[in-house]
């Protein structure tokens, strides 16, 4: 679960940062570049709160684990 | 800008919970290098940096002095963290309320509270602004403009009160869960900044230096109606990326975060928000701002617009992250600040009123116009305290750590203290005010003067 959520999130990452980049080289349209990291925001504000509750959770279960 | 706020609240804000309020933090409780630099990149993009850099461009000032003067300025502003802040703060390991407590005792501490409370319910309300700027786009109201000093419209004024009740009543509540999705949402912000940047960058259709230069004089000129006068310069800029965060470092504010950092060489984190935020961010801003006037000849710096025409939907999820994320932490600290004062009223509703005046403010677009100034106020104000600590601790203390912790103050309100703080301080707003000098200016002869009067007044006390 841990593994799918930290694609997730890295893909959520990728597909904010990305399609401007696109569209800096004529790659793709302003249009589709703001659905597209519209699904980028979605993912990583969904992905990534989830993720960070798995860490606090591992953390609890080794508390000596270093910061 | 604060900018001037915490993402990042798990090292900052003290709780009731073992966060070394009263006491040196333990070596067990040091925290490695990477929490300091993912908290100051997070932490110095918010909302305010949508505001800063389109201010810039409304200021006349030229795309050479924003490149190489917030070079040098942040420059400064690190090394000012690096060396002035962190080397106290990983010896005396204390907050900045307890150490001034040592000096200056504790009704002194309140009132520098209160000076501090205030002014975070004004940049609070400024960042309430940007939020409310996003939030009212999907219902298609007409945003304040650049002249407007008071609200524009009563539909503009119920979003700034629902935007600005929310965030109080969850700062009241307690900030856990928002401290925690601001850390989550730092990275995430940090690109969709930078693709603001990137998008606006191509909407201006340039292929090189000089022909960005020339779009850039441009809007200075649509933006002023004619004028291409600038009102800020290189050293203005250079001053003014320096001190946007003075009350941090020369302040001291931020050995309450560096007191947990296992070396005062951490003080380099504070790169990654001077360089993503002060530099990264309010450059695209600034930009977003370029590329609305070339595209819609339109010169309102509103956050939330700007962002939705360049990232869509992202774009006006990120201005409304960004300011309530930061809006809400601040809010919350300076309710600490005033419950300080009033310790018999619950935080819960000191908290609430704290936001009730945060967002009255929010309803007056004036403050988010005028940040650049105000931040420059909030620095003269409050970077002196910074001088006292750093002054005492080098020639009074000679360095010692245990020398403070079992310092006693000789009173409870340090009269000393009291005058080398506001004689300066006192000065500078009459030539900010009356004068007319930008306020950017004065952090830095405000805390050498303040600095050289403590030790004066101190010496004078001491043998009297």
């Amino acid at each position: 679960m841990t593994l799918v959520l930290t694609i997730l999130a890295r893909v959520g990452l990728i597909l904010t940062i990305l399609p401007p980049t696109l569209f800096l080289f004529d790659g793709m349209t302003l249009s589709t570049a703001k659905w597209v990291m519209m699904l980028g925001t979605i993912l990583w504000l969904v992905a990534s709160p989830l993720l960070q509750k798995k860490h606090e959770e591992a953390a609890m279960a080794h508390p000596s684990d270093p910061l | 800008m604060s900018d001037i706020t915490e993402s990042n609240l798990t090292l900052k804000v003290p709780t009731s919970s073992g966060e070394f309020e009263r006491e040196p933090v333990p070596q067990s409780e040091l925290k490695g290098a990477n929490k300091f630099w993912g908290m100051y990149a997070g932490e110095h993009c918010a909302g305010t940096e949508f505001m800063i850099g389109p201010l810039f461009l409304l200021n006349g000032v030229s795309l050479q002095n924003i490149f190489l003067g917030l070079l040098l300025g942040n420059l400064l502003a690190v090394l000012s963290w690096r060396f002035l802040c962190a080397p106290i703060a990983t010896q005396a390991r204390l907050t900045l309320y307890y150490h001034l407590e040592k000096i200056a005792g504790d009704k002194l501490v309140i009132l520098y509270n209160l000076a501090n409370g205030i002014l975070f319910c004004f940049l609070a309300g400024a960042m309430i602004t940007v939020s409310a700027t996003a939030v009212g786009i999907p219902f298609n109201i007409p945003m304040p403009t650049i002249d407007s000093v008071f609200p524009n419209s009563i539909a503009f004024v119920i979003i700034v009160l629902a935007v600005g009740s929310v965030i109080a009543i969850v700062a009241a509540k307690g900030y856990d869960t928002v401290a925690k999705f601001a850390n989550v949402a730092a990275p995430w912000m940090i690109l969709v900044f930078a693709a603001c940047g990137i998008v606006a960058f191509k909407q201006l259709e340039v292929s090189d230096w000089a022909a960005l230069n020339s779009l850039w004089s441009e809007s200075i000129v649509f933006a002023q109606e004619g004028q291409a006068a600038s009102s800020m310069s290189f050293w203005s800029v250079v001053f003014f990326g320096w001190f946007c965060n003075a009350a941090m470092h020369v302040g001291m504010s931020d050995l309450s975060v560096f007191r947990f950092a296992k070396k005062p060489s951490y003080g380099w984190a504070s790169a990654a928000g001077m360089y993503v935020g002060h530099y990264m961010a309010w450059i695209a801003a600034a930009f977003m701002l370029a590329a609305q006037i070339k595209l819609l000849r339109d010169a309102n710096p509103v956050p939330g617009p700007m962002a939705y025409s360049v990232a869509g939907i992202a774009g006006i999820i990120c201005v409304i992250v960004a300011g309530w994320t930061t809006a809400n932490p601040t809010i919350y600290r300076a309710g600490l600040a005033f419950q300080a004062i009033v310790p018999k009223v619950s935080r819960f509703k000191v908290t609430l009123f704290t936001g009730f005046i945060a967002t009255v403010a929010g309803t007056f677009p004036a403050f988010a116009w005028k940040l650049l100034g105000f931040v420059g106020l909030y620095g003269t104000i409050l970077a002196p305290i910074g001088a006292i600590i750093f002054f005492d601790w080098h020639f009074i203390r000679k360095g010692d750590a245990a020398r403070l912790h079992h310092a006693k103050p000789s009173s409870s309100f340090s009269i000393p203290v009291l005058l080398s703080w506001l004689i300066p301080v006192g000065i500078a707003i009459y030539f900010i005010q009356v004068v007319g000098i930008a306020a950017h200016f004065f952090p830095l002869p405000c805390w050498i003067a303040c600095g050289l009067l403590y030790l004066a007044l101190n010496k004078k006390e001491a043998t009297a």
